[in-house]
């Protein structure tokens, strides 16, 4: 019984883990071809039917290009600062539900890396983590501007993470969890926090960009200011890496936006759908498909997450880097415990006295 | 031996040895970086006492932004040039007489104390639980835990007040 459970849970995780991969290794297509699209022009086409054997061809060239490593870096951190990123990037989805429960002989599996008591503080902690990778690398490439982007994107980080948290404080007292689990399930059909927390939710959102290094603030990498930024020295697979760790945060933070804001894995009408499914195909098989299409939802919003973040960088020019810190220090921090304060309010009075009325 | 005393011991081990690595180690870098890693090894100690939430939070504050603001610096600073200066043999033996007092205090302190008895039948494993921490924190102690918030409200305008430019200063 428990090495069935196991089983389950591990081919789950690998699951996950590869459909992280997978997701992100096509995001690089994906990001082309919307460029193409807003650009009216068509994006990659030669490799493959529509180009699709494009993220496969960009992974053959990384590997096979020189591996260099200047003379007077520092060799081991140099190693380290890729490693780190990567690390980072994927450690966040192993406590994102990413559907509710699987029934298999008796025994039922939660669609989750690991279910822990303080999950949503573990992907904030592993999100502040995700400097290491960028400050190292830049520090250890001895390189005057690989070392000023590697401090740009922490200061960015560091800012941008105090917003975030604070946002994130008025979906906790909201939910009175600190387990994504029960976040999600509270969000039961169409009842998303999104509905009442619209403030919070446009503060994370601009907070997750910003983790990200995405435009509009794409600062620490900058061509005319930085030649590259924190990743100048980097060659071959070393600079991919780097790359496809932007890729991976992008999924995961549309992953966990998605599941704070947007209800995970629930969707309006659920009930219903998982009623005719028990109905259609027996007690176990229909729970079990009925889990499988809201995985499917939850995988939907988080794409399309992810097409937001490209569609953003497209079509919005990027800040200033001064005006990116009174952003985040002058706008949305005081906005964030505005946000608290309303929520408070909202818990402790209108709530109680709405359902007093309502009954 | 249960996996769990033979992983404390693993993590025992590496925290000692990062932890004597900070000490050791010549480039100011590696050291914040061996910091880094024996804040890691105590999360694991705090997870391994089903201290989750403190696990947690340590990482967040120490690992998460302390230790990105010491890197931050030490980055700046630029410390080839001045490695020098901080191996002459006053400073040594300074430090080893501030080092070693330290040490006998310590050592003079905790010889005489009594260790409570500890009895592992009637540890209860939801002590470290955020939810019982939270009725701790908010119930017992709540005074103690606003003042020392407002402590850190006065330290934190306390650091913004004195790292403010003048008027009339020159903003580059």
């Amino acid at each position: 019984m428990e090495l069935t459970a196991f089983i389950i849970k591990a081919i789950i995780i690998l699951v996950i883990f590869g459909l992280t991969l997978l997701i992100a290794m096509y995001s690089t297509y994906g990001e082309r071809k919307v460029a193409g699209f807003i650009q009216d022009r068509l994006g990659p086409d030669r490799a493959g039917p529509w180009g699709l054997l494009q993220p496969l061809a960009d992974a053959g060239k990384m590997f096979f290009k020189e591996d260099f490593i200047p003379a007077q870096a520092n060799k081991w951190l140099f190693i380290a600062g890729p490693c780190l990123a990567m690390l980072t990037a994927l450690m966040a989805s192993a406590v994102i539900p990413f559907g509710s429960t699987l029934r298999y002989d008796g025994i039922e599996v939660a669609v989750q890396g690991v279910e822990a008591n303080i999950g949503i503080l573990y992907i904030f902690g592993v999100v502040s983590l995700g400097v290491y990778g960028i400050m190292v690398g830049g520090w250890a490439s001895n390189n005057k501007f690989s070392l000023l982007g590697a401090i740009r994107a922490a200061s960015q980080n560091i800012s941008y993470e105090v917003a975030m948290g604070l946002s994130i404080v008025a979906i906790l007292m909201m939910s009175e969890s600190l387990s994504v689990g029960s976040i999600v399930a509270q969000q039961h059909g169409g009842n998303w926090n999104i509905w009442y927390q619209p403030l919070g939710f446009i503060i994370f959102l601009t907070c997750a960009f910003a983790e990200c290094n995405r435009t509009p603030f794409d600062l620490p990498e900058c061509e005319t200011e930085l030649v590259g930024g924190y990743h100048t020295e980097y060659s071959s697979m070393k600079l991919g890496f780097y790359l496809f760790a932007e890729y991976i945060n992008m999924f995961i933070s549309s992953a966990v936006v998605s599941a704070l804001y947007f209800g995970g894995y629930n969707y309006p009408g659920m009930d219903w759908v998982y009623t005719q499914l028990t109905a259609a195909f027996g007690d176990i098989a229909g729970h079990n498909v009925a889990t499988l299409l809201g995985t499917a939802v939850f995988f939907g919003k988080a794409l399309f997450g992810v097409f937001f973040f490209m569609w953003v960088r497209w079509t919005l020019p990027r800040f200033r880097y001064d005006q990116l810190m009174n952003l985040g220090w002058k706008g949305l921090i005081p906005l964030a415990i505005l946000n608290i304060l309303i929520t408070g309010i909202g818990v402790l009075f209108i709530q109680p006295s709405l359902t007093a009325f309502l009954k | 031996m249960n996996p769990t005393l033979s992983f404390f011991y693993f993590l025992s081990f590496l925290t000692i040895l990062s932890a004597i690595m900070v000490v050791v180690s010549r480039s100011p870098i590696h050291s914040v970086l061996y910091l880094i890693l024996t804040f890691f090894c105590l999360s694991g100690h705090y997870i391994l006492l089903n201290a989750q939430f403190l696990a947690a939070v340590n990482i967040i504050v120490y690992a998460g932004a302390i230790m990105v603001l010491f890197l931050f610096v030490i980055m700046f600073l630029n410390m080839k040039e001045e490695e020098e200066k901080f191996r002459g043999n006053v400073t040594k033996i300074a430090a080893a007489i501030v080092g070693g007092t330290i040490f006998i205090i310590l050592f003079g302190a905790y010889r005489k104390t009594q260790v409570g008895t500890y009895n592992p039948y009637e540890f209860k494993s939801q002590t470290g639980m955020v939810e019982s921490l939270g009725m701790v924190l908010f119930r017992d102690y709540l005074l103690p835990f606003e003042l020392a918030s407002v402590l850190f409200l006065i330290a934190m305008v306390g650091a913004v007040m004195l790292g403010k430019r003048e008027i009339g200063e020159r903003h580059f």
